[in-house]
């Protein structure tokens, strides 16, 4: 994972409610054997509405998504967040989140930013009249500043060190070796194997 | 003695604990990881290219679930690479895999409570948001992603900050017309579809205690529909009984050591939970969803809502996008909306006791012309025990296609899809755009309605039925 700190750009809004991963990428891609390459099923069948906002010219190259509360509900499909990501997308802003998408997300350099209902309808009030707007997040610092916003936001330390280092998971928890050895001599015989 | 109460939940999790420092996730032990065909290919390739290999093949199961043919027709070119791929990853990490074909292939989430491997008290993950299916044993079961795939893969354990608590009491005798999935689809419409977010549900009272195994597996299968990281119910008698002598249930001595410790899981008495809910299960009906998502559903005697009449904006927004989507007018009544297709399957509601509710309905009756009716079991034992007791025959003679195991038409990843504009009276869990295939319209139901339904040609009970 390439280390995160800032991120800075422009924002798409979409303030629908309960976006599911199904919406985000639609199941047929997830045939693939591949981890890149995803950015073309984005919202594939609401992108083939002229009108979606994905295909509003005053938003192309934005890098941060504005969502709706209970954004990437649904299935537990990584390649929602490798979809956001090859399209462009650092970072995504909501009220609320689904848990595997923001656990998935975190995993994958691209950031979720919780703030109150008040913040993100100002939010999307500012975006949709200057959609240049520029938004500024400060992992380092947990700031968010955009025109008229100036908030912070929670994010808990350990998911915030390893998204500024990049770091390896499982480098890290192969530093606990020797615990998960121990755990695991200690373990009950009634427990099942799958062997044969 | 003296020890604080703690809840079920707490209980499973601190025994899996492998390591705790502050300001840090819990280190927890998983004693089962369930791989399927779809979301694990990028983790094996994340374990060549470390240079890592699986630590415990011993505790690692594959199947091939999602993306299968259910019918003699081969599979297409790219979901046949990606069959491939799991056979070739299992070989080559020597990790056991039930391919299709095998008589154990079938829903990941049907086949491992079937084989006795689910049991109380384990840690169960899988890279399927449906994990949740297992809690109903009272294990600790949840869905993970691909590079989570990979972590379990290579250490045998997941970091997880500790999740918030939610009790939901589900209390009386659930109407005779009622399922299992009725009382999931009745919890979602009350709490919302992210009322559970961040924390564990543990499903508890009577009512919860009187349902069969399979109730309960359906009622914690859609815990993620309401946004939970997982549900969970006590291990009690029904559970025991329906474990012993299934082939990887503990033996013996093994096994009354075993039922020892089980037994001491239950939530004590005075734990606290963050959040409760009740139920009442008496005045519980049968429930449709109208919408896109889970919590936008009526009772079958109920009628499609008026977003107008809804106060909150984003839910009355919502719900206008949905009615649009589903091709709905404000008013209908739930059993004036004709369907074009029926399907019973999925890990919601694909185990025998569906398979024989769905039956008993359309024993010796005939599917409505110009309806498409598709049972798919869970698993190919589900299958072959159907078979055993002549529903196949049942489901065929009333006009309904009886497949092989699969996911199938839950999430159209297989030719198994609606076509667009179609209606479907489906056993599965997501009602979402498009998740049954482009522009297809779904309607979640109880396999009883999903049978009568089909039956009649628009939404009905059993009992509607002449």
């Amino acid at each position: 994972m390439e280390p995160i700190r800032l991120v800075v750009g422009r924002a798409l809004p979409l303030p629908r409610a309960d976006v599911d991963t199904d919406q985000i990428i639609p199941s047929h891609w997830l045939k693939r054997l591949e981890r890149t390459g995803y950015g073309a099923g984005l919202f594939e069948a609401w992108r083939s509405d002229p009108g979606f906002v994905l295909n509003d010219p005053r938003y192309r190259g934005a890098s941060i998504l504005l969502a709706g509360p209970n954004f990437g509900c649904g299935s537990s499909r990584e390649h929602a967040v490798w979809a956001l990501h090859d399209s462009g997308f650092r970072a995504v802003v909501s009220t609320r989140f689904a848990d595997i998408f923001k656990s998935n997300a975190l995993r994958n350099g691209l950031l979720t930013v919780e703030l109150d209902d008040a913040t993100v309808a100002l939010l999307f009030d500012a975006v949709r009249v200057d959609p240049a707007a520029e938004i500024a997040i400060d992992l380092e610092r947990r700031t968010f500043e955009a025109p008229g916003v100036h908030a912070r936001f929670a994010i808990d330390d350990y998911a915030r060190t390893r998204l500024l280092e990049g770091l390896d998971d499982v480098g890290l928890t192969l530093r606990n070796e020797t615990k998960i050895r121990a755990y695991e001599t200690a373990r009950p015989d009634w427990l099942p194997t799958v062997r044969r | 003695m003296g020890s604080p109460a703690r809840t079920l939940s707490q209980k499973v999790w601190e025994r899996h604990v492998v390591h705790r420092a502050h300001g840090e996730p819990d280190l927890l032990y998983v004693d089962l990881h369930l791989v399927h065909e779809v979301t694990s290919p990028q983790a094996f390739d994340g374990l060549r290219l470390a240079g890592r290999g699986v630590r415990r093949p011993d505790l690692t199961l594959a199947t091939m679930d999602h993306n299968v043919p259910t019918d003699e027709h081969p599979p297409e070119d790219i979901s046949a690479r990606q069959i491939e791929a799991m056979a070739v990853n299992a070989r080559e990490f020597g990790i056991r895999c039930f391919p299709v074909g095998d008589a154990n292939q079938g829903i990941v989430h049907v086949i491992s409570p079937q084989l006795g491997l689910t049991q109380p008290g384990m840690t169960i993950v899988c890279g399927d948001s449906h994990t949740s299916t297992h809690g109903a044993l009272g294990a600790l079961a949840w869905g993970i992603g691909t590079s989570e795939i990979e972590h379990v893969l290579a250490t045998q354990t997941i970091a997880q900050a500790v999740p918030g608590s939610m009790a939901i009491t589900v209390d009386g005798t659930l109407p005779s017309d009622c399922a299992a999935k009725d009382v999931i689809l009745a919890i979602i419409a009350r709490i919302g579809t992210s009322g559970g977010v961040g924390r564990i549900i543990e499903y508890r009272g009577s009512t919860i205690a009187a349902l069969s195994m399979e109730g309960r597996m359906t009622v914690c299968n859609m815990s993620i529909e309401a946004g939970a990281r997982a549900g969970m119910v006590a291990p009690d008698d029904t559970t025991f009984a329906w474990l012993e002598g299934r082939p990887f249930a503990p033996k013996a001595r093994l096994w009354e050591l075993a039922l020892d410790d089980w037994r001491s899981l239950p939530t004590d008495e005075g734990a606290r939970f963050e959040n409760e809910v009740f139920i009442d299960a008496r005045a519980l009906r049968p429930y449709v969803t109208w919408g896109t998502n889970p919590a936008q559903s009526v009772t079958i005697d109920g009628a499609v809502p008026d977003p107008d009449g809804i106060g909150d904006e984003a839910r009355r927004e919502a719900a206008r996008r949905a009615l649009r989507y589903q091709d709905l007018r404000p008013g209908t009544p739930v059993r004036e909306i004709a369907v074009d297709a029926v399907f019973i399957g999925s890990c919601t509601n694909a185990r025998l006791e569906d398979l024989r509710a769905a039956s008993e309905v359309v024993r010796g009756r005939r599917v409505r012309a110009g309806i498409r009716a598709l049972v798919v079991p869970g698993s190919m034992r589900v299958k072959s025990d159907a078979e055993r007791e002549g529903l196949d025959r049942v489901f065929r003679e009333a006009g309904f296609e009886w497949r092989d195991a699969g996911c199938s038409m839950c999430l159209g990843m297989n030719p198994d899809v609606l076509h667009r504009g179609e209606r479907c009276a489906s056993t599965s869990n997501r009602n979402f755009e498009g998740r049954q295939g482009p522009g297809g319209r779904t309607h979640l139901v109880s396999p009883a309605v999903a049978a009568a339904t089909a039956i009649a040609g628009h939404f009905a009970l059993p009992s509607d039925l002449r």
